[in-house]
């Protein structure tokens, strides 16, 4: 099957250090591919080449297998790219659905020439893309301050879907949540890739990588040690290539 | 007992919670009728109405600022500069031969697109140079006071014909009661006649640039911005929002409306002076907090900050008719603004 995102040889390095070091990951649609590796792996360096905000030294980017210049973030978005960072950038004062249509408001006329907000259509579109995503959310006219960890990181996904992701880079979607949430953001994650969304994953959390993810690839000190089907691997093979013990074995 | 006690403590506070601010005014009112007897009266209302048009539009200026987490101290003396700065083109138009009603209607347009750019100047450097906008307009205060100073010379500006202040002084209509009304001009009755006098034109004014900004702020995709700004910054600025245009226009906005307030000043007072407007500073911002608007930014209504602003116009209405000094005033705004604040904290904290 045909990768909807690919990232070939990647290198990215700052001064003397080589953060990334020619890394390749592939991404079909309606898979989650998780990125595994201690601190200072490179696993956030090579999601923020993804993403636009580093540009890498060496190595190209292809979507849909066409060659892309993703030189800014913007570029990254018009692409489909979306990445849902920890702050998750939403404005906690503003409702769901300013947040949502944030900065991409919609308008209608009043007498004649006044462009003013469409708050009900706002309201409306943000309820259809929680419904399509299977979210519940009290009441759209609350602000984001009032609601949970874990509601808002379902607005902050179904601001991605609705300006079109196709592609959704999720880094620690739950950490700092509680149990429960952390059950519905991996349900979420689950729907979206029904919806054919593709997913890359950092996690921490070895159980919600064994839950959801269909891929994985460890990397180690900037360079991908391993990259393992789901199915066939089990946490203390990925432990042990995190660590490095994995490599010593098979060196002997 | 304990739990008894602190329940009906949380009664009260739910039932206060958001609302203390009417509550105050009313007890202000009630306590001003017994203090002074011209108060009870309700012609009182478009008195102390028309005595806090500044303070409408100052801390209507203020709130925008505060929204996107930042303050513009320079709105007083931007206002002071404003009334040299109308009053001294009249003077001049007049001068090379423009009508009275001519020479207001440019000055003031001109006495605008003027009053705008320290407010632009504020906004690039807070925006743009990022600057910290306690000093930008810290700077900007000093700046316009000097300029006001140096351009009239350590007296008042003056020369203003008859004309501005009938606009600035008269009302919309006249009733002589009994035998006939008109519309903006006085009726000529004899000495003595009681003429019933209703909706001073520039309250009327004030109210109609208040309730434009206040759509500005709740309808318009700018002022969704602005609360975007004060919410998340990075929020902001990840969504595509034209940050920098947006803080600009925040601070334009405030020097815009400090401006109108000194034009206005200038037509009810027929003088101009640098520090016209000292003592709105504190008076603005007291009306922004009482009306519940974070320091912090992302909060605050139009609305909300006329009520706030509406405690200190009835103050000050009723320490006047009571006899009592200004500098008690001061004081007293100070209080109340402190009172506000500890009253929020707790509210909050009981919620």
């Amino acid at each position: 099957m045909d990768y909807i995102l690919e990232a070939r040889n990647v290198t990215k390095r700052f001064g003397g250090l080589t953060a990334v070091d020619r890394v390749s990951i592939g991404l079909r649609a309606g898979e989650a591919f998780a990125l595994l590796g201690d601190n200072g792996a490179g696993k956030s360096t090579l999601i923020k080449i993804i993403s636009g905000v580093h540009k890498p030294d060496e190595g190209e980017i292809f979507i849909n297998g066409k060659r892309a210049r993703i030189e800014a973030p913007m570029d990254a978005l018009a692409a489909g790219i979306e990445t849902i960072y920890q702050d998750l950038a939403l404005a906690e004062n503003l409702d769901v659905g300013a947040n949502i249509f944030l900065g991409r408001e919609r308008m209608k006329r009043r007498f004649g020439a006044l462009r003013v907000l469409d708050d009900p259509s706002m309201a409306e579109e943000s309820q259809k893309v929680l419904d399509r995503l299977d979210i519940k959310i009290p009441s759209l006219k609350k602000m984001i301050r009032t609601l949970s960890g874990g509601q808002r990181q379902a607005v902050a996904i179904s601001r991605s879907i609705y300006w079109d992701a196709k592609v959704l880079i999720m880094d620690e979607p739950t950490a700092a949540l509680g149990v429960a949430e952390q059950r519905k953001v991996l349900d979420l994650v689950r729907t979206l890739k029904d919806q054919g969304i593709g997913i890359i994953l950092i996690s921490h959390q070895m159980y919600d990588i064994f839950e959801v993810a269909d891929r994985l690839a460890v990397m180690r000190r900037g360079v991908k040690v391993g990259e393992r089907i789901v199915k066939e691997t089990s946490p203390d093979e990925v432990v042990s290539l995190m660590m490095g013990t994995e490599e010593v074995r098979k060196d002997r | 007992m304990r739990s008894s006690k602190s329940s009906t403590a949380k009664a009260l506070t739910s039932a206060l919670s958001g609302r203390w601010v009417p509550v105050f005014i009313l007890l202000e009112i009630v306590y001003f009728c017994f203090r002074s007897e011209g108060f009870a009266n309700p012609n009182s209302l478009q008195i102390l109405l028309f005595y806090g048009v500044q303070v409408f539009l100052v801390a209507t200026a203020e709130l925008f600022v505060i929204i996107t987490g930042g303050i513009d101290l320079s709105v007083g003396y931007v206002l002071g500069f404003a009334t040299v700065i109308s009053i001294k083109l009249v003077a001049k138009m007049m001068a090379i031969g423009i009508s009275p009603p001519a020479a207001l209607l440019l000055a003031t347009i001109a006495t605008l697109a003027i009053g705008v750019v320290p407010g632009l100047v504020n906004g690039a450097l807070v925006a743009y140079l990022k600057v910290p906008p306690f000093i930008a307009t810290f700077s900007m205060l000093g700046v316009c006071h000097g300029i006001s100073e140096l351009i009239i010379n350590g007296v008042s500006a003056v020369g203003l014909p008859k004309l501005a202040s009938d606009i600035g002084l008269g009302y919309i209509f006249y009733i002589v009661p009994g035998s006939r009304s008109s519309f903006f001009v006085k009726p000529e009755v004899p000495r003595g006649t009681a003429v019933l006098q209703i909706l001073p034109n520039i309250v009327i004014i004030t109210f109609v640039v208040v309730a434009l900004f206040a759509f500005v702020l709740a309808r318009t995709k700018f002022g969704r911005h602005v609360y975007a700004l004060g919410g998340n910054m990075d929020a902001a600025i990840r969504s595509g929002i034209p940050v920098k245009r947006r803080i600009l226009g925040v601070y334009a906005i405030s020097s815009f409306l400090a401006s109108l307030a000194g034009i206005v000043y200038a037509f009810m007072y027929v003088s101009g002076k640098a520090d016209a407007g000292a003592g709105l500073l504190l008076d603005a911002i007291a009306a922004v907090v009482i009306g519940g608007a974070s320091m912090f930014g992302g909060s605050g209504t139009v609305w909300r900050t006329m009520l706030g602003a509406l405690v200190i116009a009835v103050l000050d209405l009723g320490l006047r008719m009571s006899g009592i000094p200004t500098f008690d005033e001061f004081i007293l705004v100070g209080v109340i603004l402190i009172f506000a604040v500890v009253m929020d904290r707790y509210m909050q904290e009981a919620s």
